[in-house]
């Protein structure tokens, strides 16, 4: 009975930004990849999107921000983790980020970016490589 | 092991939600001892009040559960939720939506959401609700609400694992409670009438309580009917103290919990039955061979299963 482990996501939407289409397709894509994805709409407050990462137990944290306030609010969230002990959760980032600021998200704790276009596939490539199988 | 069994339980004793969490994970990804750890986190249970919410697609059910929740917490009571959404058939992915309607509580400190996937458990998805069930309860949550759709057997079937269960439809469906799939009316302790912010909730709650004089033995309460909006936050208080009154007919309920004790040992001496016979048959290589025998037409199904049953019994 070795059922093959389900990799959890959270797919978040942080900060004051109204569009959802791009956190949607996401949140599509990754179920039809094989994952369980738990969405919880828009405008999450950092407090909310790390207390349904603990309580969900997820793998991943994908957080969808278009506001241009990536680097702030991507921060604000893994203080947050971090407060509460859980900075082993990992975290993702998608949305039109420019390249010098990946560089910081990254040097951050956020362990890969996707800029706008980036096809679903490579986004479930990385989780499925990342993740370990246990 | 990072996360040893023995460790978790003992998490969910000192009230540490990240064990909660991970030992909910282990147990419904069925890994190596997870029996063995309900086994321990049994003598933890038996306080919990446990309440299903079923309905039709859309009713509400979701804000529903979110509304109960806070008021629950308001009086005291720490409240788990148990939010199930199906798998992809396809792809065994689901996206589970329902927290994007319950927001406002997720900073509740004494609510504790968790989203469930159905991952096409025939049947499975019952034992592993009763055991999310019971982690949460040996956590302290006092009172659980578990929200199913009330489309399939499988979900009709967990909330049967609930204390009492309530139906939630809405107005303006045009035939009311026909939306609502034979099988789910029968199981309702409670109906409640979701939207009545909008036009024609007294005529679903005529039509209801109509099905109730029809149906309804004359021993037996006839369940409550009442009306809400989740939206709009109205009758949420009676709708809250209507779930909490203690069942009128205390025999009705231990019927009720003898029948769930046996389904549930039944259920799992079916999958601890089956898990062993096969484990034996793929070990031993036989179940290929009856395969191919099947395939030359040497033998049949029902030939073959009734020859395996023999060998297992008589090993
Ligand atoms: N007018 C009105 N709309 C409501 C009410 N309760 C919920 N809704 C709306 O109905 C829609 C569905 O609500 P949910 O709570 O997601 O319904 P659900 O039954 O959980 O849906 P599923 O889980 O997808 O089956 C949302 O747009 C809600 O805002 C209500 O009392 N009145
Ligand atoms: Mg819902």
């Amino acid at each position: 009975m070795n059922q093959k482990r389900k990799i959890r996501v959270l797919v978040a939407k942080p900060g004051l930004d109204g569009h959802e289409r791009g956190a949607h397709v996401v949140a599509y894509g990754l179920r039809d990849a094989g994952f369980e994805v738990i969405y919880t709409g828009l405008r999450q407050t950092t407090e909310q999107i790390v207390n349904a990462a603990i309580q969900e137990d997820v793998d991943v944290i994908g957080l969808s921000i278009l506001s241009g306030a990536h680097v702030s609010l991507t921060r604000k969230v893994l203080d947050e983790l971090k407060n509460q002990k859980a900075e082993d959760i990992m975290v993702i980032v998608g949305g039109i980020v420019p390249s010098e600021d990946i560089r910081d998200l990254k040097e951050m704790g956020v362990r890969e970016v996707f800029t706008a276009g980036t096809p679903i596939s490579a986004i479930s490539d990385f989780i499925e490589s990342a993740i370990p199988a246990d | 092991m990072k996360n040893s069994w023995d460790k978790l339980i003992q998490g969910i004793r000192e009230k540490d939600i990240r064990a909660m969490a991970r030992l909910i994970t282990r147990v419904e990804n069925r890994e190596d001892g997870w029996k063995t750890a309900m086994t321990e986190i049994y003598p933890l249970t038996g306080k919990a009040r446990v309440f299903g919410i079923t309905g039709s697609p859309g009713a509400g059910k979701s804000t529903l559960t979110c509304e109960i929740a806070r008021e629950l917490a308001d009086r005291g009571h720490t409240v788990g939720i148990i939010a199930v959404d199906p798998s992809s058939p396809f792809s065994g992915g689901a996206l589970l939506g329902d927290r994007l309607r319950m927001q406002q509580i997720f900073t509740i400190k004494e609510i504790y959401i968790r989203s469930m996937a159905t991952r096409g458990m025939l049947g499975g998805l019952c034992q592993a609700a009763r055991d999310v069930i019971r982690i949460m309860d040996a956590f302290g949550k006092d009172v659980i609400l578990i929200e199913t759709v009330g489309v399939g057997q499988d979900e009709i079937e967990i909330v049967k694992t609930a204390d009492r269960v309530m139906v939630v439809c809405i107005p303006g469906m045009g035939d009311g409670i026909q939306a609502i799939k034979a099988g789910v009316m029968e199981i309702a302790d409670l109906y409640v009438i979701n939207k009545a912010d909008k036009p024609g909730a007294d005529e679903v709650e005529a039509d209801i309580q109509a099905m109730l004089s029809l149906s309804s033995d004359l021993e037996c309460v006839a369940p409550p009917v009442l009306q809400t909006s989740a939206l709009k936050k109205q009758g949420i208080l009676e709708l809250v103290s209507a779930l909490l009154e203690n069942p009128a007919d205390t025999k009705k309920q231990k019927v009720k919990e003898e029948i769930r004790i046996k389904e549930e040992i039944l259920s799992l001496m079916e999958r601890e039955v089956f898990r062993q016979v096969r484990s034996v048959w793929e070990n031993e290589g036989s179940l290929l061979d009856s395969v191919s025998q099947v395939m030359q037409k040497t033998s049949d199904p029902y030939t073959i299963v009734k020859q395996m049953l023999l060998n297992h019994k008589h090993r």
